[in-house]
């Protein structure tokens, strides 16, 4: 089930791609990064079955960072939503030169 | 492995929720209210969890539904309901042909590189090897045990950062979502 496991993982990490390049929805985006990071732990797991229980445990590191980057994340666009009154993210261009 | 056995069973559920994953994400990608989309990605989370099971990570599957479907989900629909987001907009977020066309540009580049990676032959040097005192998982040898004993050894150190890395986005979040105080200064 390894070639399986690993084909799923890369076709949910693309699908996890095109939602990031094609939507502007702020918050939308950030769970996109979301499905990329389970998808990039799902072939940890499949290769820790071959290779040794170290996959298992850095998807537990993975996880760690993703609710450390979910919780900061978040509250980055609420401060924006509070000047902006949106999560559009091409209402939010002001480094845009 | 193509090679080894794997029984009928086994196989039907793991494309099933191999299926399941893949359509919900494809639904999750194109709902325009997030709200529907924070449901299909939990979706995809409970299917990748059922296939962490299958593959003998049972504490990761578990983790992953309390701590990815339960904490961080509840979050993203938390900021939702907080910025009254749930309704989807009359315009479509979705960008335009720029966008499509950038997707579909990396869509296809990252299938050709996977085609490529599948029909290379790597040096010795750069193959995966077991770790050593890391042997292959035993599904027989208990659930948590051969996760803990690696995470409380070997990956002590990188387990304490990770406690030091869960304060600083602690009082990071804090500090930028707090509302500012015309008046304090």
């Amino acid at each position: 089930m390894l070639a399986e496991s690993l084909a799923l993982s890369a076709l949910l990490f693309t699908i996890g791609v095109v939602g990031v390049l094609t939507r502007r929805n702020a918050i939308i985006l950030f769970m996109c990064v979301e499905l990329m990071l389970n998808a990039v732990n799902l072939s940890f797991v499949a290769l820790s079955k071959v290779h040794g229980v170290g996959g298992q445990v850095f998807v537990i590191f993975v996880m760690t960072v993703a609710a450390a980057e979910a919780a900061v994340g978040l509250a980055i666009i609420i401060a924006i939503f509070r000047h902006r009154q949106s999560v559009n993210l091409e209402d939010i261009n002001l480094l845009k030169g | 492995m193509s090679n080894e056995f794997v029984p009928l069973f086994y196989g039907f559920n793991f494309y099933l929720f191999g299926l399941i994953a893949i359509a919900s994400a494809l639904l999750f990608v194109t709902r325009k209210s997030p709200v529907a989309a924070a449901m299909w990605l939990v979706n995809v989370m409970f299917c990748l969890a059922a296939l962490y099971v299958m593959l003998d990570a049972q504490f990761i599957g578990a983790i992953q539904v309390i701590v990815y479907a339960g904490a961080i989900m509840v979050v993203f629909l938390f900021v939702v309901m907080l910025l009254n987001l749930g309704h989807a907009g009359a315009v479509s977020d979705l960008r335009g042909n720029a966008g499509r066309l950038a997707a579909g540009f990396v869509g296809l580049a990252m299938l050709a590189e996977v085609m490529v990676l599948a029909r290379t032959k790597f040096p010795d040097a750069m193959t995966l090897k077991a770790v050593h005192g890391l042997g292959p998982v035993d599904g027989t040898a208990g659930v948590i045990g051969p996760i803990a004993g690696p995470l409380f050894n070997e990956y002590l150190l990188a387990f304490e950062l990770t406690s030091m890395l869960l304060l600083t986005a602690i009082v990071g979040a804090v500090v930028i979502g707090k509302k500012r105080n015309p008046d304090a200064r």
